[in-house]
């Protein structure tokens, strides 16, 4: 088999997607990382046009935005399938996924800004968890049914990350009591073996990203 | 086996017009359904009620919504005519690459072209161009996206030419002028009929652009 390489930052979420994939389907792979404030030739070779990670780079070729990545895993590896097989489910699948893609954004402005701009951006995230909450799970215990599959992996920033955004900034967006089918859905997750030996560690996280929030309030 | 393929539709979507191309490129007989926005129907809200929005493609009763996997559906359930995305893994993982990137750069900066003015509308023209030239060199030589045909990321990004027209006069500058090779293949695109009746007239499209102007008290 070609040699798999991935080209990364903790504690990065699309990292931990594609990572996941890898996982779930048993491929091994070599992390490779990366620093974004001072990008490699690697970086800036196989990803020119927006220069992000993470790049999945298999037998030398690159496939960058996560997403894509997922969708190429899931072609090339098809055991432990990621994806409804009949087009109709993988069109509300990828639905799905796309919605994840668009609003997850409103969670990390949520961390990124203060003021109006953060009051807007906690309005668009609890937007967000609210169509999920009514829409998404169709009594289903994950996205995928009984087994995670590539909406749950989309939906993975709100496992973890969003706990982190919340505890940094002080705001309170998944309350228990509103959103009980997320609150559900995020233990499941998290349960999952493949997930759970595969989480960013919350403590460091929670530093990481304390730092960089108090770096942010310093420079406005 | 009959199937019942609608099409809720807008006539100056440039999403409305990906499908539009498909389901002509796959010999797809379907009913349209024009949408008045600002009056939407029960069937649209029915059919799409999360996002409100057309296109929405409904095959034998049961709603697809967002184009990209309105397209993407129609070339697996249709996949015996005209393939749309290559066989490939890493091909596919390519094309879809670019149609993500032509659908998001070409969304917001045009809207910012025909809806902002100085710095944020310069930015945007500058971008856009950027945008476009990225674009030309992903097409190279070959006569389309798809290379011989037409391909996936061809029917998501033609789309957006029928609106150029519009751009031009809003921000003032010449598309032509600075990516002639891109102008070359959506000339070439055109020539295709699934294209020439799925996209409007450029003028049509021009004076929708002003309308809306009006109506949201732009200048």
């Amino acid at each position: 088999m070609a040699e798999v390489k991935l080209l990364a930052t903790w504690p990065s979420p699309f990292y931990y997607r594609v990572v996941w994939a890898l996982k779930l389907k048993g491929i091994a792979y070599e992390f490779i990382e990366e620093d974004l404030t001072n990008k490699s030739p690697l970086l800036l070779l196989y990803n020119p046009v927006h220069k992000k990670i993470p790049v999945l780079i298999h037998g030398g070729k690159p496939i960058c935005e996560s997403m894509v990545i997922l969708e190429y895993i899931e072609e090339v590896w098809p055991q432990n399938s990621l994806l409804p097989t009949d087009p109709y489910d993988k069109a509300i699948a990828r639905f799905w996924i796309k919605f994840a893609e668009d609003k997850s954004p409103a969670i990390w402005m949520v961390f990124w800004t203060n003021g109006e701009e953060q009051e807007q951006a906690v309005k668009d995230s609890l937007e967000m968890l609210k169509t999920i909450e009514e829409h998404a799970f169709g009594g289903k215990k994950f996205f995928g049914g009984d087994q995670i599959d590539m909406v749950d992996l989309a939906f993975g920033q709100l496992a973890q990350w969003l706990q982190v955004i919340e505890d940094v900034t002080g705001l309170k967006l998944l309350e228990a009591s509103k959103f009980p089918r997320l609150q559900t859905w995020i233990k499941n997750f998290k349960q999952v073996p493949t997930i759970k030996e595969n989480l960013p560690d919350y403590d460091q996280m929670f530093d990481f990203f304390t730092v960089r929030r108090e770096m942010l309030l310093a420079s406005k | 086996m009959s199937e019942e393929v609608v099409l809720l539709d807008f006539w100056p979507s440039p999403f409305g017009m990906r499908m539009r191309i498909a389901l002509a490129e796959k010999g797809i007989k379907y009913e349209s359904k024009e949408e008045d926005l600002r009056n939407k129907s029960d069937l649209l809200l029915q059919m799409n009620p999360i996002h409100q929005k057309i296109p929405v493609l409904i095959h034998n009763g049961k709603p697809v919504c967002e184009s990209l996997i309105q397209v993407q559906y129609i070339d697996e359930v249709w996949h015996h005519k005209s393939p749309l995305l290559p066989s490939d893994p890493y091909q596919r993982a390519i094309a879809r690459f670019w149609a993500d990137f032509a659908d998001k750069k070409m969304s917001d900066l045009g809207r910012k072209i025909w809806a902002t003015k100085g710095e944020e509308q310069a930015n945007a023209k500058k971008e856009f161009i950027e945008s476009l030239k990225l674009l030309e060199g992903e097409l190279g030589d070959k006569p389309y996206f798809g290379g011989e045909n037409l391909g996936y990321v061809d029917v998501v990004f033609v789309p957006f030419y029928s609106w150029f027209y519009a751009y031009e006069m809003c921000g003032d500058f010449s598309i032509d002028a600075e990516c002639p090779k891109l102008m070359a293949w959506a000339k070439r695109c055109l020539e295709k009929e699934s294209v020439s009746e799925s996209l409007p007239d450029q003028e049509k499209v021009y004076g929708f652009v002003l309308q809306m102007k009006k109506a949201f008290g732009i200048e």
